[in-house]
């Protein structure tokens, strides 16, 4: 479901980074590669593409696209965040819930939830409601799934102890719970992260007229692989860096050796 | 038992439920017509289109390149994870790039992959191994990882040779890992494909719900949608169903 989460050893860090850095001009060697057999038609080269993005960055057109694109990822993160969490939390307590609802949050974590986007057209109506909504579909079931299995996997101890002291169910999550799940919780969200991004520009590529989902099948359409490419690079770009910040918080402070 | 029965049939009934409140509040006229239609009427409507045949090429053409991307994976994916596997010093070196492949929206690439290979099969098939290939990759590693050492040290005594010892313990060990990964090939095939068909493309049954949905042909689109859902679903649960017979036989072994 998610990438591995092993953790470098101090003495590894450094070739770690000497490892991403030739896998980033092993990438962009192959862009390279592909850029010189496809030809200028089909995808600008890494220079053009990062020259065309400089320019773009410049005018006003594409903020206001960029900004559609993370008002909605905002907002669609924070839906799943909140749900996924909240219904992980309660189906891990509640084991005979936890066991109904697990293979039918899996079966619907497996199926291609594109096909149910025009359903989700049909009640939002085009625009900001039904790209949120897309990208919560994405989102909030594998945030679910870590919070559900993290519970479900918590020292009974921890639980009996709870109880003994009488604790109620809120404070039980509030002080037991809630630590003890947190860096399950921490991997959950990075996964949620991406699909929640994927779902949005899914959306905005499918069926919209803003947003840099709409910025990459509008350069197709108007053959201007330039701007196509320059979007996707910083996408790209973008969610890796992100995804990096992520996994430095965790190991940081979370999953700390 | 009785706890396990208890569950199976306590999910059946909220997904009956779920059926029966949609049917309900369609035939009460809760929803508007034009927004939901009545199960019963998506399952009618599917059941004279698969008679008549009207949308056999679209399936065909989907399933046809589901069918192309899951074997490339596996067996890319398999090729990959074995050799991954051996050098150790890749295996750390590859480490940055898996921790990070999974964040990258893959999709955004689709319409790339039709400038470069042009309006065919070959992109969806390319979108389709996105994400399956690394999840047989990871699979892999992760069967080759867990084959007792015991097992290995067996063979050893029995002086069996490098394939040997792959075809007779490595792999048998192996399986059940494998079946994860080709579960999640296959998913992530449907959904890659199927989206890809969705955004841009001139066949297939994401491009048949996707058109339907412009024409406003309401029946048709929920028709279709309810046949990719219970046919993804019925292939996903199949495979799970096996992968956890595999997984129980190899921890009684």
């Amino acid at each position: 479901m998610s990438g591995p989460a092993t953790l470098p050893a101090p003495e590894a860090r450094q070739s770690w980074l000497i490892d991403g850095v030739v896998t980033a001009v092993i990438a962009i060697g192959a862009w390279q590669a592909l850029h010189a057999y496809a030809g200028e038609a089909a995808i600008a080269s890494p220079l053009k593409a990062l020259r065309h993005l400089s320019g773009l960055v410049a005018t006003a057109g594409f903020w206001s696209h960029a900004t559609a694109t993370l008002t909605a990822f905002a907002g669609a993160l924070a839906i799943s965040a909140a749900l996924g969490i909240g219904l992980g939390l309660v189906l891990g307590l509640r084991r005979f819930a936890g066991e109904v609802a697990e293979p039918i949050l899996s079966g619907l974590y497996a199926i291609p939830k594109v096909t149910l986007y025009p359903v989700i057209l049909l009640i939002f109506g085009l625009g900001l409601g039904a790209k949120v909504a897309f990208g919560v579909i994405h989102g909030v079931i594998p945030i679910t799934l870590f919070t559900l299995t993290a519970v479900k996997g918590i020292n009974p101890v921890l639980i009996r102890t709870a109880r003994a002291m009488r604790l109620s169910q809120a404070d039980t999550i509030r002080t037991v719970l809630a630590p003890a799940v947190l860096p399950e919780i921490v991997t959950g969200l990075r996964v949620g992260f991406s699909l929640t991004l994927l779902g949005v520009l899914v959306g905005e590529m499918f069926a919209s007229q803003r947003g840099l989902g709409f910025l990459i099948v509008n350069g197709i359409s108007l053959h201007n692989v330039k701007q196509t490419t320059a979007v996707i690079l910083m996408l790209v770009v973008v969610a890796v860096a992100a995804n990096g910040v992520l996994l430095w918080l965790d190991r940081r402070f979370i999953h700390r050796p | 038992m009785t706890r396990e029965r208890a569950i199976a049939l306590t999910r059946i009934a909220w997904l009956a439920g779920f059926v029966l409140l949609l049917e309900a509040v369609c035939r009460l006229h809760l929803v508007n017509p034009l927004t939901l239609i009545p199960p019963s009427e998506m399952i009618a409507t599917l059941w004279s289109m698969l008679a008549s045949g009207e949308f056999a090429g679209d399936i065909a053409r989907t399933f046809s390149t589901v069918a192309i991307a899951l074997v490339l994976s596996i067996a890319i994916g398999f090729a990959l994870g074995v050799a991954v596997h051996a050098l150790p010093r890749l295996r750390r070196g590859l480490d940055p790039l898996l921790a990070s492949y999974y964040s990258i929206p893959t999709f955004v690439f689709y319409p790339l992959f039709v400038a470069i290979f042009g309006l065919n099969s070959v992109p969806l098939i390319v979108l389709g191994m996105a994400f399956g290939v690394p999840a047989m990759i990871l699979s892999t590693l992760n069967g080759l990882d867990r084959v007792p050492r015991v097992l290995m040290r067996t063979a050893q005594v029995h002086r069996l040779g490098r394939l040997a010892t792959l075809a007779h313990v490595v792999m048998p060990s192996a399986l059940p890992y494998l079946l994860t990964g080709v579960k999640l090939a296959l998913a992530y095939a449907f959904i890659g494909i199927i989206a890809g068909e969705f955004i841009l493309a001139d066949a297939g049954l994401g491009h048949a719900i996707a058109y339907a949905y412009d024409g406003f042909e309401n029946r048709t689109m929920y028709a279709l949608m309810l046949f990719v859902l219970v046919v993804v679903t019925g292939l996903n649960m199949t495979l799970h169903a096996w992968e956890g017979r595999l997984m129980r036989r190899r921890a009684r072994a």
